[in-house]
């Protein structure tokens, strides 16, 4: 049975961002249909409002004008924390930087979104089924980010984003900071989850990486080309 | 708890700064609790030797402003007989005690000595003092002696002493309780005898000093009133003291002075507190990166804000616990230098500054934290991601 409706729907989305030179427009009257289970690569010169794109879909800021749905909620009729809980359940984040928290280890790191979202049972056992899929051994597990090599520490990031079970995977260059062997494994990875059933947006510069998705969106000044 | 043990970690990171920040905690602490300590022990301390629990009336002469006065006995140095029948009309049922006071030379063994004499009728004695051992004075002759004036000369009941110039032999009959410092009487360092064997050997009949006990508190100023509109209605000849006031005035005074030795106590608790703010803020900024990636995580504004809120509590905490324990030993320390004794440490009034420490301590670290914690809530969690 297949979905019908757009998982993520942009509607005339503008992001105006003030300037003492004047306002910029990152986002220019955008509209956009994601289905579930689209693996998406998201390209274009920098500039072009691929990361304004990426924020604004996960929740990270708000459109000037315009509305934009995740899983049918619209972004307009929410607060800040109730954007934050639509972030916390239905997003996950991987970021170039992979930006594991450096005060925590790694199976910390990954249980953090369970406990923001409270759940209270079985947090570690969900942590030890998410990072075994990502390939990492038991014993980095106590381990703090910094003691783990680019490529495990993005495997920890991405843990960390499925394990609330989101239905979609925001990836801001997630090979940008690896090795091509690397970052091939990690894109592996992603088109895994995504033939599982998840929903991926790749912001990325590289082609090769674009390969692996079902459809690109190119970008240029905040229109899509 | 994960948002606490971010805090924790965070501290321990930066243990140099948090340990400073939580000495400065430490040492307000201790200020304001050793000061207030100090204070309410100071208070206690005066209360007690100011025995004339507040039931006491002195009239004494009264010393005219114009020198040479002559007149009727008005500006005397003495309270005559009849200014006493006057003043026992005026105090009705309350038990008035007239007193020969002076100084005389005394001589235990070969030493010759001054001390204070108060010569009284014996009756009336245990009204006003208590005996630590021995009997209570009896007509005719003996004396009793104070307590510290027998303990430096190792004075024992049974034994006799030289009191004068004609050295007259008089036997101790007992010992006074101590009694510390009184409106009325201070009779520690002083010798009680009869009054007929003043008069006798003086030639003295009127008296230095009146003091009227009342039996009910309520009476003080009914009586006060009499005795001066009876003596003092045409000039003024006697002064009448009313301890009560006294002591209340001694009592305020000491209070306010140990609110003011506290609230110094209490700017380095401020400065501490600053010191707390300083290292939130750099805490913030060093985070900022870190707020970025916990926001994107789905933490709440709240959810930021307590981890850092923690963190200052848990500055607070240190400081403040540490500073509680050393309060301790700075009272201790504080009542040895100022008191030399530290008998009012462990009295309950005393204890509780320690209590108001800790509580603004951990207050003061608190309020130091909201700030920072607020505005690492408010942040944008773009920028902040953005941050390096």
């Amino acid at each position: 049975m297949t979905e019908t409706h757009p998982i993520i729907r942009l509607d005339d989305v503008t992001k105006t961002y003030p300037m003492p030179a004047g306002d910029v427009r990152a986002l220019d009257h955008l509209s956009l249909d994601i289905m579930p289970a689209e693996f998406i690569a998201i390209m274009g010169p920098s500039g072009s409002g691929k990361s304004t794109l990426l924020n604004l879909i996960g929740c990270l800021d708000v459109p000037s004008t315009g509305d934009i749905q995740i899983s049918g909620l619209s972004m307009k009729a929410l607060s800040d924390d109730e954007l934050t809980s639509l972030r916390r359940d239905h997003l996950g984040f991987v970021f170039q930087q992979f930006n594991l928290i450096p005060l925590l280890t790694i199976v910390e790191n990954v249980e953090f979104p369970l406990i923001l979202a409270r759940r209270t049972s079985g947090t570690r056992e969900r942590c030890h089924e998410v990072l075994g899929a990502v390939g990492l051994t038991p014993d980095l597990y106590s381990h703090r980010p910094a003691e783990l090599s680019g490529g495990q520490q993005q495997r920890a990031a991405i843990a960390r984003a499925l394990v609330n079970d989101p239905k979609i995977l925001l990836c801001d260059e997630p090979t940008g900071n690896l090795d091509s062997k690397t970052g091939d494994t990690i894109m592996g990875l992603l088109a895994d989850l995504n033939r599982k059933g998840k929903t991926i947006l790749v912001v990325t510069h590289d082609p090769r990486i674009a390969g692996y998705a079902g459809r690109t969106i190119r970008m240029v000044d905040g229109r899509v080309a | 708890m994960i948002l606490f043990d971010l805090a924790k970690r965070n501290i321990r990171l930066h243990w140099l700064r948090s340990l400073l920040a939580v000495v400065g905690i430490i040492i307000g602490v201790t200020a304001i609790s050793s000061m207030g300590m100090l204070g309410n022990s100071l208070v206690l301390s005066i209360s007690d030797s100011l025995t004339s629990v507040g039931d006491t009336i002195v009239v004494s002469p009264h010393i005219s402003a114009a020198p040479g006065t002559i007149g009727g006995g008005g500006s005397s140095l003495k309270i005559t007989e009849r200014q006493v029948e006057e003043i026992r009309r005026a105090a009705g049922a309350n038990t008035v005690v007239p007193i020969h006071t002076g100084a005389e030379r005394i001589t235990v063994g070969n030493e010759a000595k001054t001390a204070a004499l108060y010569a009284m009728d014996p009756a009336d004695v245990p009204v006003l003092l208590e005996k630590e051992s021995g009997i209570y004075l009896r007509y005719g002759t003996g004396a009793m002696v104070g307590k510290k004036l027998a303990e430096e000369n190792d004075l024992k009941v049974g034994e006799s002493l030289g009191i004068g110039s004609g050295e007259e032999r008089v036997r101790i009959v007992g010992l006074l309780k101590e009694r510390g410092i009184g409106f009325d009487l201070n009779p520690d360092y002083a010798i009680i005898v009869p009054d007929t064997w003043f008069t006798s050997r003086y030639g003295e009949r009127d008296y230095d000093q009146v003091i009227i006990k009342v039996r009910k508190l309520e009476d003080i100023d009914g009586v006060k009133a009499a005795i001066e509109d009876k003596l003092n209605r045409r000039e003024q000849v006697v002064n009448v003291l009313d301890t009560r006031k006294v002591l209340k005035t001694i009592v305020d005074a000491f209070n306010q002075i140990s609110t003011f030795t506290t609230a110094i106590g209490g700017i380095s608790l401020v400065v501490a507190g600053i010191s707390i703010l300083n290292v939130m803020l750099m805490s913030v900024t060093e985070r900022t990166k870190e707020i970025g990636i916990i926001r994107s995580l789905g933490a709440k504004r709240g959810e930021v804000m307590r981890i850092f809120l923690f963190e200052a509590l848990i500055l607070g905490l240190m400081g403040s616990a540490i500073g509680g324990v050393l309060s301790l030993a700075g009272g201790y320390l504080a009542l040895n230098v100022m008191l030399q004794s530290s008998k009012y440490l462990f009295a309950a009034t005393t204890l509780v500054y320690i209590l108001y420490g800790v509580a603004f301590g951990i207050g003061v670290s608190l309020l130091s934290g909201i700030y920072p914690a607020w505005k690492a809530a408010m942040m944008s969690p773009i920028e902040a991601l953005r941050f390096e």
